[in-house]
């Protein structure tokens, strides 16, 4: 990919966040891409090129009364919708479609029209992890935590400090879920989920969508709002197995997303002026942190605890509060690309002044999937 | 009403043999026959270099507790919680998730490297699971 050559012009979330009673999953789709378009200025036959996951491109084109030239089905969990975006951005470079719409939506919470997850019994899955007693994520994306805890010196105080310091950046978002403060007390003394983590270590459940629309920077400049450039872009994925990552260090898919991206970019992570590391649980940020190469693992527990990524840190992380306090509908990636792009276009609740360079990590299926996208406003 | 059951493997062709080891007493992996690597979960090639001349054989079944999680809600069929979800790193090289026994669920009792055994038990007459229990001695 060259850099700059494709722009993200439309933009935006569902009409409402968190709970939803009065739409099923396809339509949340429809709502967000619905607003995307308005906010793109487009009209429905703009568009030529539809991606997104679990539902499929052509349920979602069909809905929406879209006749595309090309679509991108790549389902790997909550970080499909950042592969999309490298997806879309090469076929847009390549000629295959011109304008590409891609959504996400679900309905996690009131699960309306939403087809519950299954693992088959004679899937490897099923066979290797769920006999053990694995129940949904909260059971499993855990996993590693005590081993990381153990080999780069990780302290209970730390990792809660992630959940302390995004709801700092909730409270300055109208649209979070959660807003009231909190302390390491509240999060050590919350429910029990899975130890090492309790209730407020582990995302949201919410009803929610959103939608971006892509296009080529020659014809970006002639949308209505300022258009947010793709300046790099990585993605690789390693297991869908938790018990078969090659190491609870530190995650494969990270190392391979994160230093592509950045190496496409030409930038160093000084140059970084806002990040979003997709939090489903309290130790996703340490771990992206450390595979990014921001710090060495070892440094990412003091880093947070000692506030660089809260309101004023030098650092500004997951400023929309969160999967944990801002909202999760089960797969947040399109959630941390919506306020990576409010950033870069200086219209964030917690706007970071200034901010040029947004990078936005994202995880799925536990860590069987990774994508990394840097934003830039700049030309 | 029935109780709720622990979700049952179903062995396909490539894992047949392993499912047929636990039931006979023993922990099956494989070991490639050209590179030498120990793998798991099976599968009838080596996912290292590709060989598709690979062994079957018998682990010790010993090994050190690598990482876990103690469940405790949503608690899955058949399990009453909390429950501590683990994986063992085997002494031959592989990890797999099990269960500890014999052992309190709590994070005193279960320390990370501590030294485990297989242990093996039946689910019914075609399924008999490997879990694991801290080593004698």
């Amino acid at each position: 990919m060259r850099r700059n050559q494709v722009a993200v012009v439309g933009a935006a979330e569902t009409t409402k966040l968190g709970v939803i009673p009065d739409m099923s999953q396809i339509q949340l789709h429809a709502d967000a891409a619905l607003n995307a378009i308005a906010d793109a200025g487009l009209k429905l036959s703009d568009i030529d090129g539809v991606a997104t996951a679990v539902e499929t491109p052509q349920q979602i084109a069909h809905y929406l009364g879209i006749t595309p030239t090309w679509v991108d089905g790549t389902s790997v969990g909550g970080c499909s919708f950042m592969l999309h975006v490298r997806h879309a951005a090469a076929a847009i470079e390549a000629g295959l479609c011109k304008t590409v719409l891609i959504t996400h939506a679900e309905s996690g919470k009131s699960m309306i029209g939403k087809q519950p997850r299954s693992t088959p019994a004679d899937s490897l899955n099923g066979q290797f992890e769920a006999p053990f007693g694995v129940y949904g994520p909260p059971s499993m994306f855990p996993i590693p935590v005590l081993r990381y805890m153990k080999t780069h010196g990780i302290t209970h105080e730390q990792i809660a400090m992630v959940a302390v310091v995004q709801r700092e950046w909730a409270a300055k978002n109208p649209r979070a879920t959660m807003k009231d403060p909190i302390t390491v007390e509240d999060v050590l003394n919350s429910r029990m989920i899975a130890y090492p983590f309790r209730l407020l270590q582990c995302c949201l459940v919410t009803d929610g969508g959103g939608a971006l629309i892509l296009t080529s920077a020659d014809r970006a400049k002639d949308f209505p709002l300022k258009p947010v450039y793709i300046l790099g872009i990585g993605e690789s994925v390693e297991s869908p197995m938790v018990s078969q990552m090659e190491t609870f260090n530190s995650s494969r898919a990270f190392k391979v997303a994160g230093p592509l991206a950045f190496k496409e970019a030409g930038i160093a992570h000084k140059d970084v002026d806002h990040l979003m590391i997709y939090d489903a649980f309290a130790h996703l940020p340490l771990f992206g942190l450390g595979d990014l190469g921001f710090m060495p693992h070892e440094e990412t527990g003091k880093f947070i605890a000692d506030g660089n990524t809260r309101p004023g840190g030098k650092l500004p992380l997951n400023t929309n509060g969160g999967g944990l306090s801002y909202m999760h509908s089960g797969m947040y990636g399109m959630y941390a690309l919506q306020e990576s792009v409010r950033q870069m276009r200086g219209i964030a609740p917690a706007q970071v002044k200034d901010a040029k360079i947004s990078v936005c990590h994202g995880v799925g299926g536990m860590f069987a999937a990774s994508g990394t996208i840097i934003f830039t406003n700049e030309k | 009403m029935a109780e709720a059951q622990r979700a049952r493997p179903k062995p396909t062709p490539e894992t047949q043999h392993f499912w047929d080891g636990t039931q006979a007493g023993e922990l099956r992996l494989q070991r490639c026959d050209a590179c030498d690597h120990v793998y798991f979960p099976p599968r009838p090639f080596c996912p290292s270099c590709a060989s598709r001349k690979v062994s079957i054989f018998k682990s010790s079944g010993k090994g050190k507790l690598y990482s876990y999680v103690i469940n405790h809600r949503p608690a899955a069929p058949g399990f009453t919680p909390p429950y501590a979800i683990a994986v063992v790193e085997l002494d031959e090289g592989p990890r797999m998730m099990t269960n500890i026994v014999d052992c309190p669920q709590t994070p005193e009792a279960l320390e990370l490297d501590m030294k485990l055994e297989v242990k093996f038990e039946k689910l019914d007459d075609k399924i008999t699971l490997p879990l694991f229990h801290p080593a004698k001695g």
